[in-house]
């Protein structure tokens, strides 16, 4: 199949079967890859119920028609399953080169099942397939086991590896690639430990067809040169996503001592110009892409080396932890890579408990002895320590601050900054209707990447409460995780500005299949809504209770920064919702309609 | 002419290798490029990439005359003459000399085209006279 490896893989851990079979056209046709490949299978083969930490549970992961192919940024890879720290949906993306080598061994998706009886990798070279014995590689970090992996298999294997957070069972444990790659959020990685595989080693010797090799070049060659032609290149070349430090912290975005203001005193030392004087030492890009956001840095004060930190682990292990010195983010976020925990929730259970701590609610008999007071670099890593191994206080924090903090109680919920369950990543949202609508909605939890609308939030007005600011919220809800669908990156779009209809005749000449924008939304729109169906069917009474934003955005403006004051009044969240619902075709307790399912060809696969 | 990189600027995005292997085979393969990428990870954390030189050392070993100059006046593998005697492999001072049986029935190596240059985002690589740059 054009564009395509062409088979799935299955494997059985259980039993330590392995099946290819060859990928569904009518799958590529409807879902077209990547993460709507994902949210399919997820509805179709995970049973109702399952536990995210049994067999039932699936782990698939998913590349994509332009993965591995001449096109910029062509190296996203989906990581689906149902969450173990939400009870919901679970979609991560990861970058690097490991969805580029899934093609070359002619796979689309590898959907993992059962659970192992011993700890295993999986190898994958063309098409020998194998379960090894990964007993030597339990406990160990995942730099060091990518390292020896490469070192045994050699360079050319492309290697995704858990590390002790997903051995041990921390909720928001991530998968490691490329020594700083990560498919971080949701805890995909709880469950590939869980399943005990400790790695996935690929390599790939087949080229990918494509239905058109002249225009698919043309194409290619053409999205290479308006990127390299963009205005924005170089900027984005030396900072990456760390160029908007300096912007959230001007407009009070930025997330600071648990999202208590939006501006950080500190600041200033954490900017991207900063960065790169002080850590960066080369710049490192995904598959294919001519404007690498990822930056590899050498922190001399503890003579290590880490891939970023990048916007979102600065804002969380950074200001929201009172951290104003770039090397100990940096240092933070090796622990949490090695480890093979999110960053971005990690830092928000960290966050939240100094918060706790400060306040009284906890004192130094529940933390192990920890002085949590924020800004403290010494505890916040002996605290990311224990909470990947689950190990006294850390335990408490491991399973994700929803849990943490009902268990603990004494208000302590209030100040819990999470939707669904997920951890906020890294956009203070006080005074940001959009940006906290997208929050409240998002498919996963409290994550910014389908619909980064705080950008929008400034142009048109912060406090607006208006239908425009709900549909621009459902229009980048639909269309942004199309990237993540088609195995491409967005941020060619949404920092270079290149016009996207670049794509259409590119991924006309790979896949021999012609489609606008307007068609990929119509995916995007029912990717979206299958999975509202998912949350709902696993969660009883599921609906607008589980669409509330964190009480801190309409309970407690800031006192400090640029937003000091501002506060989004928690009418104006529900009323959000409601043209959010309406918009959205969707009941007002916020269930899309028959009609909507009919229109979108979802009514069968759910009937 | 001939293809120069500078490492220091390299991010190890493999653009420069499925745009070769594009343009020497159609096909969508970074295995079958002629450049090499050596990461060096996780330390130092810096990229090492190989590229040809146009010496000649290769036609001057090659038994059968399959490598050649092209228009571009790079020397190219024609690959109707190639027998896979890896000849040319050993000699080349880059390591940028290709033969991979299992991939390809003949050697392969830069043949001048371009691509990479076209596709590599942060002008790593680019083409010049060896006076020129000297």
């Amino acid at each position: 199949m054009n564009g395509y490896g062409g088979n799935i893989l299955r494997v059985n851990l259980t039993t330590g079967k392995t099946i290819k079979e060859p990928t569904p056209p009518e799958l590529a046709r409807d879902f077209i890859g990547g993460r709507g490949f994902g949210a399919y299978l997820l509805f179709k083969e995970v049973p109702q119920g399952a536990d995210p930490l049994g067999p039932e549970n699936k782990l698939i992961i998913s590349s994509g028609p332009l993965a591995g192919l001449m096109i910029p940024g062509a190296g996203k890879c989906d990581f689906t399953c149902k969450s173990p720290l939400t009870g919901g949906y679970a979609s991560s993306s990861l970058g690097g080169m490991f969805t580029a080598e899934l093609k070359y061994a002619g796979i689309d998706s590898i959907i993992l099942d059962g659970i192992s009886p011993k700890p295993v990798y999986l190898f994958i070279d063309d098409d020998k397939i194998e379960l090894r014995d990964a007993a030597s590689l339990w406990g160990k970090g995942t730099i060091g086991v990518e390292k020896e992996l490469k070192e045994k298999l050699g360079e050319e294997f492309q290697i995704a590896v858990i590390g002790p957070g997903g051995e041990n069972g921390v909720s928001y444990a991530c998968i490691n690639h490329d020594y700083g790659r990560e498919a971080g959020r949701g805890g995909v990685g709880t469950v590939m430990g869980v399943k005990k595989v400790k790695a996935i080693a690929v390599h790939g010797t087949q080229s990918i067809p494509v239905a058109d090799v002249e225009g698919y070049r043309k194409a290619g060659m053409a999205l290479f040169k308006v990127c390299k032609e963009a205005d924005g290149l170089k900027p984005w070349q030396d900072y990456g996503t760390t160029i908007v430090v300096s912007w959230c912290d001007e407009v009070g975005a930025l997330p600071t001592r648990n999202f208590s203001a939006g501006s950080f005193e500190g600041g200033k030392t954490l900017y991207g110009p900063v960065m790169r004087e002080q850590i960066v030492i080369t710049d490192k890009g995904c598959f294919g892409c001519p404007s690498p956001c990822g930056k590899y840095s050498r922190m001399k004060r503890y003579n290590t080396n880490v891939e970023g930190p990048e916007y979102e682990t600065i804002g969380m292990l950074g200001s929201n932890l009172g951290i104003p010195d770039i090397q100990d983010v940096a240092q933070a976020n090796l622990l949490c890579d090695d480890l093979g925990v999110d960053t971005i929730s990690t830092g928000a259970c960290i966050s939240w408990a100094m918060e706790c701590y400060e306040k009284g609610i906890l004192t130094m008999q529940d933390t192990d002895g920890l002085e949590l007071k924020f800004g403290n670099v010494e505890a916040v890593f002996k605290l990311i320590e224990k909470i990947a191994r689950r190990e006294g206080f850390g335990a408490l924090l491991a399973q994700g601050v929803k849990k943490a903090s009902k268990k603990t109680g004494q208000g302590s919920e209030k100040f819990a900054i999470q939707v669904k369950g997920m951890e906020q990543s890294a956009y203070a949202t006080h005074n940001a209707t959009a940006m906290l609508l997208a929050y409240m909605t998002c498919d996963v939890g409290a994550h910014h990447n389908r619909a980064w609308a705080i950008t929008y939030d400034l142009q048109v007005g912060r406090d607006l409460v208006k239908p425009e600011k709900v549909a621009r919220v459902i229009w980048l809800q639909n269309f942004r995780p199309m990237f993540d669908v088609l195995g491409a990156c967005r941020l060619q779009w949404v920092e270079l500005g290149i016009d996207r209809d670049l794509y259409v005749p590119a991924l006309e000449a790979i896949t021999g299949v012609r489609r606008t924008w307007e068609d990929l939304e119509k995916v995007g729109e029912r990717i979206w809504n299958l999975t509202r169906l998912y949350w709902a069917r696993e969660n009883a009474g599921f609906g607008r209770e589980w669409d509330q934003p964190a009480p801190r955005f309409y309970l407690e403006p800031p006192k400090t920064g640029v937003t000091a004051g501002q506060i989004t009044k928690y009418e104006d969240a529900q009323k959000l919702l409601d043209m959010y619902y309406e918009q959205r075709g969707w009941t007002p307790a916020g269930l899309p309609t028959p009609e909507t399912l009919s229109r979108l060809g979802l009514a069968s696969l759910v009937a | 002419m001939r293809l120069y990189v500078d490492n220091a600027k390299c991010s190890g995005c493999r653009a420069c290798l499925v745009a070769c292997s594009l343009n020497l085979f159609e096909e969508n393969n970074p295995k079958k490029a002629a450049l090499r990428l050596i990461p060096h990870f996780p330390a130092p954390g810096v990229f090492e990439m190989k590229v040809c030189t146009q010496c000649g050392k290769c036609a001057d070993e090659c038994p059968t005359g399959a490598i050649k100059k092209n228009d571009r006046g790079a020397y190219y593998v024609d690959f109707s003459e190639c027998t896979l005697c890896e000849a040319c492999v050993p000699v080349c001072p880059e390591d940028v000399m290709f033969v991979r049986a299992e991939l390809a029935d003949a050697a392969w190596k830069c043949d001048l085209c371009g691509d990479c240059v076209s596709v590599c985002g942060m002008s790593a690589l680019w083409i010049a006279d060896e006076a020129a740059a000297a």
